[in-house]
């Protein structure tokens, strides 16, 4: 009966999909060889590196992808674990990084005995420059509010020629949170560059963007870096319900969507004793919050369409209450506090929630909700929209919400329904994604074999297209649609990047203009890995007619081309 | 004026040679020929952070307010600087607000007490999120009420909504053309052995989605070529301050200036999120005052700059909540419910605090810790879209609110 009536709303789904009217036979057509193998490398790597189509084609498409599904078979690249290594937060607890790149309430509790120093002698010391530096803002009365692109160019040169140890001591005395920033930026930088792994780093950056948090949202600050390695991370390939728990229970999602501080509304009129109303009035309690509720059916779950009502929102609320952080802005961890349990029954999408619960209550609705049949649709188109196309054809989003549910949410073999499909291997996919300004930077990167020997000139382009890593304030994430980030500013500064890039004018980016062959079709053909268009070339030509042609500015005049913007 | 604005003309059409000139820019420049005809310009300038609104315009007739702040309170109108300024005998401006009161009392400036998003969050993401999105409480809001405030346009100027800052605000995104400028003089290919190339691809390139937004982009370009090609000097002299706001207010000047088709503009100041030392020594010295000097210093060189041009521009301040009556344990204000806002240009009715004062008696206050909100903003933006920018369709910009209470702040 269950069963019937899943298949029945799957069925509708499509159904409603089939009357837009949409002509999807694009998707019906296949693509040659060699199309397949540059379309998989587009799709499912961060932009082909110099040699990587020999190497699919060598494998075959299917093996390779096969490999990229299982990133524990595929040996990792020395030259990633040499960058990772210096940049110490990565490994640390989220309450080491508060102790030892303490965000200004830690200094202010550590200097009033509220908290013990850093064993670390660095990390000490940063506390004392830290607390120095409060003490002087404090007389300054919060001067120097201006920014200075300049000064922030010319810092970064600087820090670009500094050892990398040497680097992020600079970095963390000044601003130890920046450090914490940096740590994260800098690795994801690496890792979408040098990782073998490319797959699963795709993966990582869909799953963090789906599951959202804002690092400048006050305690995010120390708790991102956690969330991302242990949250994250471990489930890119896994089951949904394991990954949508590992988020539930984060304590960066905890904080930046509110639940550590939502309460049961009845908590006022319960008979509690006067020590814990004063805790809660010290936290400002006020009750249910539901922001937590609403997006994890909204955006994490269901879709907004997805069947759910407020009064779901408010159920969902309250079997969350409890669900809280201890000591969010010193690394705290999870912890589930019944004091503040709603103890009331609740009904959540029909499901009757028994009074007398506990922390439990909450299991139930990620249970209900992971297993719902619209997470099964939205988690799958939001997949297919990201690898295959912006309106992805509904046969195919209904053939991985299938996959999905008869597997119970397993996202490794909801990726193969999609990647054996010949959606993904069809002229209607080819080709159609605008790169997004983090594939856009990284495939330049990759594509001009440029050695990266410190990443964060790069994160600032990436911010100046538009989509700063980590700072997405928005629960949404960003979107991938094409629409999103093709606008004036972003397309000059996506022209902007590539000739300064060829040009070794980004600091910590290093491209070897040797490489490039010496004819501009030739060049072209090497950062593409594909012939240009006759009008790309032709423009090139033309323009080079007057002067003396550099294999350099070739090589950026095509990355900054609108050849080079798709994937 | 008229041989300023052929000049202006004939020089920016001159760029594209005869025949050539796209028609928005036709348009714009004819358009600024027409008596009266210039477009009218919103500015909206966004203090990230929730500045205290209670400090910034002070009820200095209110005795609960010296009750709350012991240590804050800004002092009775003494006519020395360390005093509020006397607004209308019950409220009074920071004193480190002076460069404002003679745009006040000259009548094209007005003031919105007590007002703000109905929403109860404190978080400051999402107030301000929904402020920009113009949708209290409503998440899936895509788009930026700023931008809707536009009409849809064929052939519209590619600068005519433009955000200072690298990133496009929430507020000016969506289905309009929407530019984010981190600086004018930045505003082009920065390589000049690239410039023309890259021009070439993608006016000639058959992919559809970024020819058309090349052709904008090098539209615009070769619009700020003309801004750049001389150095700006603001009118009579008139000194910005170096602060980001202050070289953000001078660029919307100048882009005002050169008649190439601004709409709507956006910038923001942040540091406002005063917990910890709001105030210095005394309570008229100290971070907000410094913030605040910062503030009005360039929302009043901005209009001085613009002389006459103003009566065609109105600038619009907000925050996303206001801050809590009572100062906390550090000097400072904790994250409270409504604030003020200011409005000033050319067709403000000013000199005037607008709102119903809601008073700071405990049974008064927001969850009895916060001044109560007695004007929704989407009133005062709306009223703006309306009146000012001439839209009606005020639904479909603040949808879900579909009849906002005009104060009569636009005349």
């Amino acid at each position: 009966m269950k069963k019937l009536s899943i298949a029945l709303m799957l069925a509708a789904l499509a159904g409603l999909a089939a009357y837009s009217g949409t002509d999807y036979s694009q998707f019906n057509q296949p693509l040659n060889k060699d199309q397949e193998v540059l379309h998989t490398l587009n799709r499912l790597t961060f932009g082909p590196r110099p040699g990587d189509v020999e190497v699919v084609r060598k494998m075959g498409v299917k093996k390779w992808i096969d490999q990229q599904l299982h990133p524990e078979r595929i040996v990792e690249n020395p030259e990633l674990a040499a960058r990772l290594q210096p940049l110490e937060s990565l490994q640390m607890k989220a309450a080491e990084i508060a102790t030892n790149y303490p965000p200004r309430v830690v200094v202010q509790a550590m200097s009033k005995g509220l908290m013990p120093l850093p064993q670390d002698a660095d990390a000490r010391q940063r506390v004392e420059l830290q607390l120095q530096r409060l003490k002087a803002r404090q007389n300054a009365n919060g001067q120097g509010e201006g920014r200075d692109p300049l000064q922030q160019a010319m810092r970064q040169q600087v820090l670009a020629t500094t050892d990398p140890v040497e680097r992020r001591k600079l970095v963390a005395d000044k601003a130890p949170q920046q450090a914490v920033a940096y740590d994260l930026n800098e690795a994801k930088l690496y890792r979408a560059i040098y990782s073998n792994r490319q797959l699963e780093e795709q993966m990582a950056d869909f799953w963090f963007n789906h599951f959202n948090v804002y690092i400048d949202k006050g305690a995010d600050r120390i708790l991102t870096s956690t969330y991302e390695r242990d949250a994250i991370r471990p489930h890119v390939f896994g089951n949904f319900r394991d990954l949508l728990e590992a988020t539930a229970q984060s304590p960066a999602m905890l904080f930046y969507l509110d639940n550590w501080e939502s309460v049961s509304s009845e908590l006022g009129q319960r008979d509690i004793n006067q020590k814990a109303k004063l805790r809660a009035k010290a936290k400002q309690a006020r009750g249910l919050n539901e922001n937590y509720a609403r997006e994890l059916m909204e955006l994490h779950t269901l879709g907004v369409d997805g069947g759910y009502t407020q009064h779901d929102i408010i159920e969902v609320a309250r079997c969350f209450t409890g669900w809280t952080i201890n000591q969010p802005n010193r690394g705290g961890e999870f912890v589930y506090n019944d004091r503040v349990h709603d103890k009331g029954e609740k009904t959540v999408l029909g499901v009757k929630i028994p009074a007398g619960g506990g922390r439990e209550d909450a299991e139930r609705v990620l249970d209900i909700l992971a297993r719902h049949p619209s997470t099964a649709h939205f988690i799958s188109t939001k997949l297919a929209k990201k690898f295959v196309a912006d309106d992805p054809p509904p046969a195919l989003i209904e053939r991985m919400a299938k996959t999905f549910h008869d597997t119970d949410g397993d996202i490794r073999a909801v990726m193969s329904t999609m990647l054996d499909s010949r959606e993904f291997f069809s002229e209607g996919a080819f080709q159609a994604k605008v790169k997004t300004p983090l594939e856009l930077i990284v495939s330049a990167v990759r594509a001009s074999d440029a050695q990266v020997d410190f990443a964060i000139p790069l994160a600032t382009q990436i911010a100046q297209l538009g989509e700063p890593l980590y700072r997405k304030i928005e629960p949404t994430g960003y979107s991938s649609a094409n629409s999103e980030w093709v606008n004036s500013a972003a397309l000059l500064a996506r022209m902007n990047f590539a000739l300064a890039l060829t040009d070794n004018r980004v600091p910590g980016s290093k491209v070897d203009a040797i490489k490039f062959a010496d004819n501009p079709a030739a060049v072209a053909r090497q950062v593409l890995f594909h012939e240009a268009s006759p009008q790309t070339l032709d423009s090139i030509k033309k323009a080079l007619a007057q002067r003396e042609p550099t294999p350099a500015l070739v090589a950026g005049l095509v990355l900054g081309s609108p050849d080079f913007q798709r994937r | 004026m008229s041989t300023r604005r052929l000049f202006l003309k004939s020089s920016a059409l001159g760029m594209f040679g005869v025949g050539t000139a796209p028609a928005w820019l036709s348009r714009a420049l004819y358009a600024a020929d027409g008596p009266g005809a210039h477009k009218k310009i919103l500015v909206a300038i966004f203090q990230r952070g929730a500045v205290d609104g209670l400090n910034v315009v002070v009820p200095f007739g209110e005795k609960q307010y010296y009750s709350l702040r012991p240590n804050l309170a800004i002092p009775k109108p003494d006519r020395t600087e360390n005093s509020a300024i006397d607004l209308d005998g019950f409220f009074g401006l920071h004193p480190a607000l002076a460069p404002l009161k003679p745009i006040y009392d000259s009548g094209h400036m007005a003031i919105v007490h007590a007002v703000g998003s109905p929403d109860p969050t404190r978080s400051h993401f999402d107030a301000q999120d929904y402020m920009e999105s113009g949708t209290p409480g409503r998440k899936a809001t895509s788009d930026g009420w700023l931008n809707r405030a536009l009409r849809i346009q064929k052939d519209a100027s590619p600068v005519r909504a433009v955000s200072l800052g690298t990133a496009l605000p929430r507020a000016m995104r969506g289905q309009n053309e929407a530019v984010a400028i981190a600086n004018l003089n930045d505003f082009q290919i920065r390589d000049t052995r690239g410039a023309g190339t890259f021009e070439s691809m993608y006016e000639s390139s058959l992919d559809q989605v970024l020819n058309g937004a090349g052709r904008e982009t090098f539209e615009a370009v070769k619009l700020m070529q003309s801004i750049q090609k001389q150095p700006y000097a603001p009118r009579n002299g008139v000194q910005y301050p170096n602060s980001s706001l202050g070289q953000d207010l001078m660029q919307i000047a100048r882009l005002i200036k050169s008649n190439v088709g601004l709409e709507v503009a956006f910038a923001e100041m942040r540091g406002w999120d005063t917990h910890v030392n709001e105030v210095g020594a005394r309570p008229t010295v100290g971070q907000l005052a410094n913030l605040l000097g910062q503030f009005g210093g360039a929302l009043a060189a901005f209009y001085q700059d613009l002389g006459d041009r103003m009566a065609d521009v109105s600038v619009i301040t907000m925050s996303e909540f206001g801050r809590t009556a009572r100062e906390n344990g550090s000097r400072g204000t904790d994250h409270g419910h409504a604030n003020v806002m200011f409005a000033f240009g050319g067709g403000i009715r000013g000199a005037k605090v607008y709102g119903q004062w809601p008073g700071l008696e405990q049974e008064q206050l927001y969850e009895q810790r916060d001044l109560q909100l007695t004007t929704d903003f989407r009133d005062v933006l709306g009223e703006l879209v309306v009146r000012h920018l001439g839209n009606a369709q005020v639904a479909s910009v603040f949808p879900g609110y579909e009849q906002p209470k005009f104060r009569g702040i636009v005349g």
